[in-house]
């Protein structure tokens, strides 16, 4: 029998830059490290949280002799997928009245980015045209293009999003990415409090890329990973998904759970799906059954269990929406206290972004070699494009981290 | 018998080749036939005849008792665990759950798993660790060869399985003789053929007990035979282990055949499932192992593995997995759970003697042996697609279409009406 291995020259897979910042970070043994990589929300004692919500409706469910524990339908617990879309379009959206709009349980956000880049794959733009174009923001979520290209796309690309010299959004680039483009190309927006550079379009810019993209007759692909961290409402942080399904766009919206509930390892996420019509809807489903069929079959039930029992019960809800606010508000106070230290330092350059981001990440500006220089001499862990995680920051570290981002910025060219 | 890779009629509702229309988006997207369990359920459903039975379960009634006890206080102790931190998980999932699944299938003192060569991902149950492990296949077996197929199931066999390959991109989907319906058993000898047949690199997926949905398992002695061809034809095995202990009661010989291959240094891919066997259907429990043969594989696999699985699901739920590891690294919790399955698995020894008693007693045309040599929660009553039409039509009595039924929805109340109801549907002529 052959000693030769079938997977012999199998070769390492680069890591996962995010994860691979947090286990340097928990290898280090600087007394005062700072993590400001992976985005996961942290209290102001640096620790990872519950809601208070969520641990009252575990309990509920624990205790409950009622609920059984078979298999979730194919496409998910029924009450969560209704009520999470709900929260993306609001209670009195038309297009749910209009009985046009479904969803699907998925595994977190990726698993309904995944459902919704496997089912365009297959049906949109004529059958099985996988040379359809992706836009995905530059940069974006470095996932994306790994669940599009995985989703058997040939052709993700970026669109102009950032303007690393004004450290804004680089609007009149985007428009003319949307101008240029082929007709039917997918893009994939983000919702709110993009990831990584916190950096959102206007509503009056919202609406401009909205009458391009039906002009042009481009899909809309909604990333939602952050309703109500942003701004600390659900509804200001909807107000672009909601825009465009006025307007009468057809879209997917992969919405995930794992923020804004805090239920990370619950992979709780809902691919929400606006259709043209009733009729339409309901094909669309019975084949995404099919594609969920052949990936995980059902989805895990505790973290939709959770979600649709809060989202369902008035007192629950209002509570979850203080939970929410509590952390964003958290994020909020950092951005002012960060800016505000760095002014005070007199750090060179202008600082405005920083509270003029939004959501979980600030895209601070710093280049490489600076932010070496915080990881290595400062052992403050950010990501190679200057990405920081606000909630990793709190009262014991910000000092630190001002001081340390001064320094970068003053001695590292 | 539902064949391999057969495709559902599909609908066409309505058809546009017009990307442009105006009308929809998913114009392009047509009906297909439901599943054949969600019609069949549907049927159940609206049937109002009173002594109606479905048979055609995943059979969680069987664990209400080991649920109310074990399960609960362990998700209690769990929710109120200060320790217990929301954050992402690993996508290889949780550590403790993968090495006691591994230990699971390849026996603790198995040698693979001591010359750390094993990769363990945890997957959000069955069907992912199936669709993770043909990714796996797809993309690197063999990767001097670009490999893409051809992968042989069994004849019968799960009628989803096909469409989880092709979904990885496998296009090339075989079958192999299995299931002898004149026998109605294994038959060995055209199996060995079928196998001996397949070209070099075929991949061969295999239930190691339990095998859904005949419940025809193979001896020891035949796995032997089979493995030696395996080995000397150079194919790749890939087990599938859903309800390990729930065939005998016993975790180590409903893995034997892992075990075995394992053994004798073969590679080979195992999909398991947690979810039948710990009752915990709905938390979707899975695990995914690959053994290697050099330990100096596993760094590359496991990054692989990791990339695969961002693309899919990014990470695996914890919740259930988290209660499996609690009870396989608890002596006291694993006695309770053993107990639990050996007495689920007698119970459905039971039923398919009485089964097999009823129908001779009535006299009823055939040999019923079959009932009693296969084990598990899944019997292949064996009859055709106008006897389970009959049963379902018109005695109410649902059975999956592959004629395959689940033993533990069968109890002291419905079982003479069943078997009354299998009686008539063998000797009615139709």
């Amino acid at each position: 029998m052959s000693a030769m291995s079938v997977f012999f020259e199998v070769p390492q897979a680069a890591p996962v830059a995010v994860f691979k910042l947090s286990q340097d970070f928990n290898n280090d043994q600087f007394p005062n490290k700072v993590n400001l990589g992976v985005g996961a929300y942290r209290t102001d004692e640096g620790q990872p949280w519950v809601l208070p919500v969520v641990k009252k409706v575990e309990k509920v469910i624990v205790h409950d002799d009622s609920l059984n524990h078979e298999y979730l339908p194919i496409l998910g617990l029924p009450d969560f997928r209704s009520s999470a879309s709900k929260i993306a379009l609001g209670d009195d959206s038309p297009a749910i009245q209009e009985n046009r709009v479904g969803a699907v349980q998925c595994l977190g956000g990726t698993g309904a980015l995944k459902m919704g880049a496997e089912f365009l794959s297959r049906f949109y733009n004529r059958n099985k045209n996988t040379k359809t174009p992706v836009y995905v923001s530059a940069p974006t979520w470095e996932n994306h293009n790994a669940v599009f290209a995985n989703a058997g796309f040939e052709d993700v690309r970026p669109y102009k999003y950032w303007d690393a010299e004004k450290r804004g959004l680089d609007f009149a680039g985007f428009l003319g990415d949307l101008e240029s483009c082929p007709e039917h190309s997918v893009f994939v927006l983000h919702a709110c409090a993009h990831n990584p550079t916190g950096t959102d379009p206007t509503q009056e810019q919202w609406m401009q890329i909205a009458e391009v993209m039906m002009r042009r007759k481009l899909f809309v692909f909604f990333d939602s990973a952050y309703q109500g961290f942003a701004s600390g409402n659900l509804d200001k942080d909807a107000w672009a998904v909601r825009y465009f399904v006025s307007l009468g766009f057809e879209m997917f919206c992969a919405q995930s759970f794992s923020k804004n509930f805090g239920l990370y390892n619950e992979r709780v996420g809902n691919l929400t799906i606006v259709a043209h019509d009733a009729d339409n809807l309901k094909r669309v489903l019975s084949q995404m059954e099919k594609i969920v069929r052949t990936t995980w079959s059902n989805p895990p039930s505790q973290g939709a269990r959770i979600v649709a029992i809060t989202l369902n019960s008035p007192e629950l809800f209002t509570e979850w929406k203080d939970n929410v606010k509590t952390m964003a508000g958290r994020v909020l106070l950092m951005r002012a206290q960060l800016k505000t230290k760095l002014q005070a330092l007199g750090t060179p350059g202008t600082w405005d972004h920083i509270t003029e981001q939004i959501g979980m990440f600030s895209f601070t500006g710093l280049n490489p070699n600076q932010v070496e220089y915080m990881v290595k001499e400062r052992h403050i862990y950010l990501m190679a494009s200057g990405r920081i995680n606000m909630c990793g920051l709190n009262s014991k570290n910000i000092e630190y981290v001002a001081e340390s981002i001064h320094e970068a910025v003053t001695k590292v060219q | 018998m539902s064949g391999p890779g057969s495709s559902p009629n599909e609908k066409v509702v309505k058809q546009n080749e017009d990307p442009g229309d105006p009308f929809s988006e998913f114009t392009n997207a047509h009906v297909p036939a439901g599943s054949p369990e969600t019609r069949l359920l549907s049927a159940f459903k609206n049937d109002t005849h009173t002594r109606k039975a479905y048979l055609a379960g995943r059979g969680k009634s069987a664990w209400k008792t080991f649920e109310l006890r074990l399960v609960r206080k362990i998700k209690q102790q769990r929710s109120t665990d200060p320790t217990s931190r929301p954050e992402y998980p690993s996508s290889l999932g949780l550590t403790e759950f993968t090495r006691r699944a591994t230990e699971v299938a390849l026996g603790k003192s198995s040698r693979a798993i001591m010359e750390d060569r094993v990769l363990g991902v945890q997957t959000p149950g069955f069907t992912a660790a199936v669709r993770l492990g043909a990714e796996l296949l797809r993309h690197w077996y063999d990767v001097c060869a670009v490999w893409s197929g051809p992968v042989y199931l069994s004849s019968p066999c799960d009628d989803s399985l096909a469409g989880i390959f092709q979904a990885a991109g496998i296009q090339d989907i075989r079958d192999y003789y299995y299931w002898d319906d004149t026998q109605r058993n294994v038959c060995l000898e055209k199996l060995l053929e079928d196998l001996s047949k397949a070209p070099q690199q075929s991949v061969v997926v295999l239930s190691a007990s339990a095998h859904y949905p005949t419940g025809a398992d193979l001896s020891q002695n035949q796995w032997a035979v089979i493995a030696n061809v395996i080995m000397r034809r150079r194919l790749f095995p890939f087990f599938l282990l859903p309800p390990q202990a729930l065939c005998y009661g016993d975790l180590e010989r409903g893995s034997w055949p892992v075990h075995y291959c394992a053994s004798q240094g073969m590679e080979l891919l195992c999909a398991q499932s947690f979810s039948h066997c710990f009752g915990l259907y709905g938390e979707a429990v899975g695990h995914l192992l690959c053994v290697l043969k050099q330990n100096s594989l596993l760094f590359s696999m496991e990054s692989q593995a990791v990339k695969i699985v961002r693309s899919l699901w990014a990470q695996p739920s914890v919740g259930g997995a988290h209660v499996v590891a609690t009870v396989l690294s608890n002596p006291g919790h694993l006695i309770e759970w053993k107990e639990e399955v050996k007495c689920i698995v007698e119970r459905c020894m039971l039923i398919r003697e009485l089964l097999r008693e009823r129908l001779r007693l009535l006299g009823t045309p055939g040999c019923w042996d079959h009932l009693t040599q296969q084990g598990g929660l899944y019997c292949f009553i064996g009859l055709n697609g106008e006897q389970l039409e009959f049963l379902s039509k018109k005695r109410h009595v649902y059975l999956f279409t592959s004629g395959c039924l689940n033993v533990s929805a069968i109890n002291s109340r419905n079982l003479d009406y069943i078997v009354e109801s299998i009686h008539l549907a063998v000797t009615t002529s139709f």
